[in-house]
């Protein structure tokens, strides 16, 4: 197996004008042809992680690590011409979000056709097939009906989808998905899960799986990140998650609600500061 | 006892799409009542339908014995509040918590604005450290809990929640749950949630409606769901999905 | 004292305010410290307070009366030590007259944006949050409005209407709205349909609070910038009417006109005709710096996440 991805103490500061604000404090990690999971609290920095190596940080954020390698390509000496040719075709995101990142007076058709025809030269009607076609693959029932619509006509999953949809038709070697299924209903979310992993399969594409939900993580992905505070704290086989050491991703797991329990209240949190460390 | 809300052969139709087809529920007063189902099969659409944000084209809805007609009038905003799915969209982004909070009081001419929003945020344990924050000064959590104060502030009696928690991570979002059920226990509240994570619903929830296409699929009680009584195979197959991925060999 | 400036400034931008005042106060900073940060934007702010302040003190600057000239001794004299801009056919001073006519600049421009901004943010956000047939009628009026240049429709409202600055001003508003209707329908069009409009409705607003009291105040940035903007082509479409006779009549020392009566000696005494030129550039090139350091400093999108 190729390493896709080298990550070495990648570190994102905001400065802002109460002071530094440091997203992601000295991450590290390799990505080879496989599923990676990073989860984490909300603010841990698992986003600014995947902006990063997107090329998608504001453009106020300082970017600094001592390796950020994709391919051979050192993504942090790259020209702003070289990232943007990487990103969308060889480097795709699906970006949290995705009533805020698609447009709101564009159809979802619309949209993914001009992401497909900035990355690749096909006719309109080809395209447009092609969008069809990606619809349907990403379970959207009617995706005749689905593609004239705009984004606030369709429901909170079929936008998420929509957005997957933009992403997957240039055929990326690298996917960074930041929450792609946190909308979507448990079945579709496996459906959406089974054509990530296909593309890692049959493609050798990289995933990079970015979720909130570690049920889904610990039975998706091949190994995990655990977040806090824009570290690492734990790194582990995702089949291995329920054994894990932290507090802190003991703690994430055992407050979520499971069917045929009866905890109420939940536990929740109790952050300890020399978690920070 | 009136239902607190009883919708009757409910249909939503966009252009000639059917959101929703002849749907009926009853919801009992402080009954918490869980929706759950297929993406794109109609929850939001049902919720929002009842709030008058989707247009009814047959069926009717009674809230608290009343029956509402075309348009909404401004009482019937005292009755039922919403929740949003998305809080990073459901906060304006140029208002800050204290003109959000005071909106709904102003229009309905409330005159202690003052006392109301400094309890509605110590009921969300905000705090008044908040309360002049713009939307983008605050986290996921933060917002939701916003969005929460906001729908209580005019004291509904019908809380509508389109999936409050998925865009929370869990620590979170067992917080929201946890004050969600405080509200409800202290307030009487009647709740009508949707959620696509089945633990949620059976945890927040004693009834809820399987729902796919813009159809009902079953009904249960949240007890059913533990022990695995249910009859349809859609459900099955939710229930199955629930315990996460399985790579096929 | 550096003491108490940074206690003032944390005071301003700490994110837990404790007053409605202090939140707004503290907004206020931070969009006047991204402003701040774009030294031509300053330059054209400060442009544009000069041009305020010599209209203010007209009386008090002018060396000489902008009207009543020397036509025996003075006409035409190069730029000297007593006439610093020379004087014009009239024996005017030039220095006088553009000092004066920086009232008439600025009066044109403020009753403009005054007129236009308001009518184009009313019928754009009306148009955008109605929809339907009010939109559809709505945008074809300003599509007709727009498809007329707007010097030649200016030109024929004055023709209707009659030459003179009053005129001028009114035609110059009918023709610069479109523009800021299609702007804030745009923007309205997005906001339209988001969950935070939605949940005002839940609240009980009607349609008119929802248009003027949340949707108004996301277009406003983006207006103003453009008004700012089109300050430049405002000054220009007033002195290109001025230039053809149509605008401010004869003895006003509006700019536009000073470089038409100008214009017959600009071979000879060219400085008759490049000083108002001069004054025109040197407020357009400020307006337009100012609308694009405000184009950064209000971008809705960086205060949000
Ligand atoms: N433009 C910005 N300026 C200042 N701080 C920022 C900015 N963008 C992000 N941050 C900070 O960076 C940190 C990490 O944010 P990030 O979006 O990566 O979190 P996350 O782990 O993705 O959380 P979530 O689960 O809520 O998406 C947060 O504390 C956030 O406040
Ligand atoms: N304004 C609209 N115009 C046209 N179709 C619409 C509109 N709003 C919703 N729909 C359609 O109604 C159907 C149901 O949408 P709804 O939002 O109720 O789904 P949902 O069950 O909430 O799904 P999710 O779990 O993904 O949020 C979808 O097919 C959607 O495309
Ligand atoms: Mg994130
Ligand atoms: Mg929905």
């Amino acid at each position: 197996m190729s390493t896709l991805l080298h990550v070495e103490d990648l570190r994102v500061s905001f400065p802002t004008r109460t002071g530094v604000v440091e997203a992601v404090r000295g991450v590290s990690f390799a990505l080879g042809q496989e599923r990676l999971g990073i989860v984490g609290e909300s603010g841990s920095g698992k986003s600014q992680t995947g902006r990063a190596i997107m090329g998608l940080t504001p453009l106020q954020a300082e970017i600094k690590a001592r390796r950020l390698e994709f391919n051979g390509i050192d993504l942090l000496k790259a020209s702003a011409a070289e990232r943007r040719a990487l990103r969308g075709n060889r480097i795709a995101m699906i970006l949290q979000d995705p009533k805020y990142s698609l447009d709101p007076v564009m159809t979802i058709g619309r949209q993914i056709v001009e992401t497909l025809r900035t990355h690749e030269k096909v006719g309109k009607s080809e395209a447009r097939a092609r969008a069809l076609d990606m619809l349907a693959a990403v379970q959207i029932r009617d995706p005749k009906r689905v593609y004239d619509l705009y984004p606030h006509e369709v429901s909170g999953g079929m936008g998420q989808r929509a957005m997957i949809a933009m992403m997957l038709i240039a055929g990326p070697e690298l996917l960074i998905a930041d929450e792609p299924t946190s909308a979507l209903d448990v079945t579709v979310q496996l459906d959406i899960l089974r054509i990530l992993d296909r593309l890692v399969i049959d493609r050798g594409m990289g995933l990079i799986f970015i979720s909130h939900d570690l049920r889904l993580v610990s039975t998706f992905c091949d190994r995990v990140i655990v977040m806090y505070a824009g570290k690492i704290v734990e790194e582990l086989k995702a089949s291995e998650l329920s054994q894990a050491k932290h507090p802190y991703t003991q703690g994430l797991l055992n407050c979520m609600p499971k069917i045929g329990e009866n905890r109420h209240p939940l536990p929740v949190l109790d952050r300890q500061p020399e978690w920070l460390l | 006892m009136t239902p607190a809300l009883a919708i009757d052969k409910l249909r939503v139709v966009y252009d000639d799409f059917i959101a929703l087809k002849d749907v009926s529920l009853t919801v009992a007063q402080g009954e918490s009542f869980g929706l759950v189902g297929e993406s794109g099969s109609g929850k939001s659409t049902l919720l929002r339908a009842v709030a008058g944000l989707a247009p009814v084209t047959s069926g009717t809805i009674d809230v608290g014995g009343k029956r509402l007609g075309k348009t909404r009038e401004k009482e019937f905003y005292r009755q039922v509040q919403m929740v949003f799915q998305d809080p990073y969209g459901s906060l304006h982004p140029r208002q800050t918590v204290d003109r959000l909070l005071l909106e709904p009081l102003d229009i309905h001419g409330f005159a202690d604005t003052e006392k109301r929003i400094q309890r509605a945020l110590d009921e969300v344990g905000l705090g008044s450290g908040f309360r002049f924050r713009y939307s983008h000064q605050l986290s996921g959590g933060q917002r939701q809990r916003v969005a929460i104060a906001r729908a209580l502030i005019l004291e509904p009696s019908v809380l509508l929640l389109d999936e409050p928690t998925s865009a929370l991570d869990a620590s979170v979002q067992a917080e929201v749950l946890n004050l969600l059920e405080q509200i409800r226990r202290n307030r009487k509240l009647t709740f009508v949630m949707v959620s696509h994570d089945l633990g949620v619903i059976t945890h927040m929830c004693e009834r809820l409606m399987v729902m796919q296409t813009g159809e009902e699929v079953e009904r249960l009680e949240a007890g059913d769901l533990a022990s695995r009584k249910v009859t349809k195979d859609y459900t099955r197959n939710l229930l199955v999905a629930s315990e996460g991925f399985v790579r096929e060999p | 004292m550096s003491d108490t400036v940074m206690t003032r400034r944390e005071w301003l931008l700490t994110d837990r305010p404790q007053s409605r005042l202090q939140a707004r106060l503290g907004r206020a900073y931070l969009t006047w410290s991204r402003f701040a940060a774009n030294k031509l934007a300053v330059i054209g702010l400060g442009i544009i307070l000069l041009l305020l302040f010599v209209a203010a003190v007209a009386p008090l600057l002018a060396p000489h009366s902008p009207y009543i000239g020397d036509l025996k001794n003075a006409r035409l004299l190069a730029p000297s030590a007593t006439n610093w801009l020379g004087t014009d056919d009239q024996g005017r001073d030039i220095l006088s007259r553009l000092i004066y006519g920086s009232r008439l600049t600025l009066q044109v421009i403020v009753l403009v944006a005054v007129i236009a901004a308001p009518i184009g943010l009313l019928v754009g956000t009306a148009a955008g949050y109605a929809g339907g047939w009010v939109d559809a009628v709505l945008m074809r009026i300003t599509d007709i409005f727009l498809a007329f240049p707007k010097l030649v429709l200016a030109l024929a409202f004055v023709a209707a209407l009659g030459p003179g600055i009053e005129n001028a001003i009114i035609a110059i508003a009918l023709t610069s709205w479109p523009p800021y209707a299609r702007i804030a329908r745009a923007e309205t069009l997005t906001v339209r349909n988001s969950d935070y409009i939605a949940a005002v409705k839940l609240m009980g607003a009607s349609p008119m609070r929802i248009v003027l009291r949340h949707i108004m105040p996301l277009c406003i940035s983006s207006l103003i910038v453009r008004v700012t903007l089109d300050m430049a082509g405002i000054i220009l479409t007033a002195a290109g009417l001025g230039f053809l006779g149509l605008g401010a009549q004869p003895p006003l020392p509006e700019w536009g006109a000073m470089i038409a009566s100008g214009r017959r000696f600009i071979l000879d005494q060219w400085w008759v005709a490049a000083a108002p030129g001069a004054a025109i550039l040197i407020v357009s090139l400020g307006f337009n710096l100012l609308g694009d350091g405000l184009r950064d400093a209000l971008d809705t999108r960086s205060g949000g996440q």
